[in-house]
């Protein structure tokens, strides 16, 4: 299933375009392409230049402090790391199980981390491109130019972060990069007051999280044929279900569809993981790309995040956001969705359903227990896997008897769809660069392919619309022919 | 001889002292704040740490050892000063390896806390990296040298309260450090237990009970709820009082 389009036959006589950094996405990453005297595209990369190296510092530190240090991989999703460190390190502790109330307050910040997430991602990132259009006007492609045209959409989606942060806040004990988990539970109860803080704009937002879904819906219907195969490429899905085949985004086992819906495997335990999947490496990126051992690295990648958990799960537990879910699944007799703007979609459905588990939370007493830390007998070894807002997110730590990290593994969730990107953008090169003097708003084609993914480079840009895209066009001969920056300026 | 109490001049402000107050210990009675890290109420002081220098009549001089004498002029908040005692936190932070977002002690670390207090925002100076251990070889207590600012708090408590000895530090200038008293040099064959007083002085997170960390929700850490300088003064006036009550 991989692209032709991944190394040309003869790169030394194709013209370089490079999209560098890419932007509204963390990091540090870059598009290459590579096309003929007529434009013909021969070679689309997604380049990942950055290199982080936490699974090696964090090796000779104690454990306790692991949920702490790893969250700092990332300022938007830090919630997904505290925890998935936490769920590994739970097994280190002797408390696979922790108790009920500890259980309750990690899953309510999880899922104001989706709420929050998802909500920055689509409304802030995301909306100027769907609403806007793709080669509109990039001075006013950006979410001050939604709040100019769209104030209600664009308030919406603020005020949507605003109450996930606050939802992390008081139980993590700040906005970003708090330290509420701690193997084996959680270190702050929540009080009545702080509960019934969160209580009072609930109705208000999940009648936001519904207008999300409904707004992502009738862009689809406005524009159906670019939705449906806009970067289309079937693949194989990857994520967590709970255990009765519910959508559960923080606990589960691991199941697996190929892109016709045929399950590959279901029910595998956390700590099983590791027999699941291979690796390979390219020499242009320092991400790797995975692949499910059993189908080999030709046809074994796949997708994970919002569009692979809503249609590998058998159903979601929650009524709204079950409702919202069958009719995304109505819009195409295929057994699976792959467009890759229909991410967009699954993921205003997982924000509904983030709105509605934290109604349920809220509404349970045993959210304000005071039990908030289990023990048993130590162990050596931990596995806490978690779908993060951008899909499946595994760490596995080791610890000696010293109680300092010998080991520590984490495949983020942007690793597991390295392929996928790149193949998407690979198709989106031959949908609309093939044969086209590039511009820019051809060029944010292939970016708006790479941010329906919400890749977790992807927190950097944010920089309200003034992305640092620079594009050089160099001929064959080595000579500069164009150089673009962002929003259109012709610098020669 | 007059009942009056004695004073020295403060930045302008009479402070008074009784025989045998320090500078720091009568400005903290007081109600003035002056920054210190290897400072402690219940130890002789020995002025290694320089924070707390001010200028008495004119000459620097380590606040924490300099008896106050009636009539001396000294001066704490000029400009001249606070940028000393800032730049010697900032050496601190640069010559260890001082990781505050991932530190367990955040929030309760005097070094943090006064790093605050002086308006500390980065380390200035480019970081050492310094290359240090981390020994976990104890079965409850972590010592972990890279936060070590060599204050001797712990050398103090271990060696006057706990009659152990079981720290000192050894080697001469950039080189010196901590050091454990066991032959093998591990902290799990020296005498240490975590009811020992040497437990419990460490103004940063060198010396930790082990598996404890993060057990205090942010909010309800020492400095969340004060800063360094309202704590010290508070401690100050209560130890006064004590002592005036006995």
């Amino acid at each position: 299933m991989a692209s032709d389009l991944e190394k040309a036959a003869d790169p030394q006589k194709l013209r370089r375009i490079a999209i560098e950094p890419i932007s509204r996405v963390e990091g540090h990453g870059k598009v290459t392409i590579l096309l003929d005297d007529n434009n013909k595209v021969h070679q689309v990369r997604l380049h990942i230049v950055e290199f982080r190296g936490f699974e090696r510092f964090i090796q000779g530190r104690p454990y306790w402090e692991v949920p702490v240090m790893v969250q700092r991989l990332c300022g938007i999703c830090p919630v997904s790391h505290h925890l998935a460190a936490s769920k590994a390190l739970d097994h280190i502790v002797g408390s696979p199980r922790v108790p009920a109330t500890a259980d309750a307050i990690r899953r309510l910040m999880h899922y104001g981390q989706i709420l929050q997430s998802h909500a920055l991602h689509f409304f802030h990132l995301s909306s100027p491109d769907l609403l806007f259009g793709f080669e509109s006007d990039p001075r006013h492609r950006n979410i001050v130019g939604v709040l100019t045209d769209y104030p209600d959409i664009g308030r919406q989606g603020i005020l949507l972060r605003k109450f996930g942060q606050e939802v992390i806040r008081i139980t993590a004990g700040k906005r970003v990069h708090g330290t509420g988990s701690i193997p084996g539970g959680v270190n702050k109860r929540v009080s009545p007051q702080e509960r019934d803080e969160l209580l009072s704009p609930l109705p208000q937002i999940l009648d936001w999280a519904q207008q999300g879904v409904r707004l992502i819906a009738a862009l689809y219907a406005r524009n159906r044929d670019l939705y449906d195969h806009f970067g289309h490429v079937p693949s194989n899905l990857l994520s967590l279900v709970a255990r009765d085949g519910t959508l559960d985004l923080y606990d589960g086992v691991l199941r697996a569809r190929d892109a016709t819906g045929q399950i590959i495997f279901d029910g595998i335990e956390p700590s099983e993981y590791h027999g699941l999947f291979r690796e390979n490496v390219r020499s242009w990126s320092y991400m790797k790309f995975p692949f499910i051992k059993s189908l080999g690295a030709e046809n074994g990648w796949y997708k994970v995040g919002p569009l692979a958990r809503v249609q590998n799960c058998d159903a979601i537990g929650t009524p709204l956001a079950e409702a919202a879910r069958q009719e995304l699944r109505s819009i195409s007799p295929s057994p699976l969705l792959h467009a890759p703007l229909l991410f967009h979609w699954a993921r205003m459905i997982e924000l509904l359903h983030a709105a509605e588990v934290i109604a349920r939370l809220l509404a349970d007493p045993v959210l304000l227990g005071d039990s908030l830390v289990g023990s048993g007998p130590r162990a050596g070894s931990g596995v806490g896997i978690i779908e993060a807002p951008r899909g499946t997110l595994i760490h596995h730590y080791e610890v000696d008897s010293h109680d300092l990290v010998t080991m520590c593994n984490l495949i983020v969730s942007t690793t597991h769809n390295n392929q996928a990107m790149n193949e998407a953008i690979r198709q989106v090169a031959r949908q609309y660069l093939d044969g086209h003097e590039p511009t820019e708003g051809l060029l944010n084609h292939i970016e708006v392919a790479i941010r329906a993914f919400d890749p977790c480079l992807s927190c950097a840009t944010h920089a309200l619309g003034k992305m640092p895209l620079w594009v050089e066009i160099i001929d064959a001969q080595g000579e500069v022919v164009q150089r673009l920056v962002r929003d259109g300026e012709c610098l020669e | 001889m007059s009942d009056a109490p004695q004073t020295f001049v403060l930045d302008g402000e009479a402070v008074e002292f009784s025989p045998g107050q320090s500078i720091l210990q009568a400005a903290l009675a007081g109600g003035s704040y002056i920054p210190s890290l290897c400072y402690h109420p219940e130890f002789k002081p020995h002025g290694s740490c320089k924070v707390c220098t001010v200028k008495v009549n004119g000459r620097a001089a380590a606040s924490c050892t300099t008896p106050a004498r009636a009539g001396d002029v000294v001066e704490l908040q000029s400009e001249e000063l606070q940028d000393l005692r800032k730049n010697l936190v900032q050496f601190l932070f640069t010559e260890g390896n001082h990781f505050c977002p991932s530190c367990e002690q955040s929030g309760d670390c005097q070094l943090q806390a006064v790093g605050y207090e002086l308006g500390v925002v980065s380390g200035h100076y480019n970081p050492l990296f310094p290359t240090r251990n981390v020994d976990a070889s104890h079965p409850d207590v972590l010592l972990d040298l890279n936060r070590c600012i060599l204050c001797e708090l712990c050398v103090r408590a271990s060696s006057i309260v706990d009659k152990k000895d079981v720290f000192a530090l050894s080697g001469r200038g950039i080189t010196k450090h901590l050091v454990v008293n066991a032959e093998s040099g591990r902290l799990a064959d020296t005498a240490l237990q975590l009811s020992d007083k040497a437990m419990s002085v460490c103004p940063v997170g060198a010396i930790l009970r082990k598996r404890h960390g993060f057990a205090t929700p942010i909010g309800q850490r020492t400095f969340d709820k004060q800063p360094v300088s309202a704590l010290a003064i508070q401690k100050a006036q209560a130890k006064t009082t004590d002592e005036g009550t006995r």
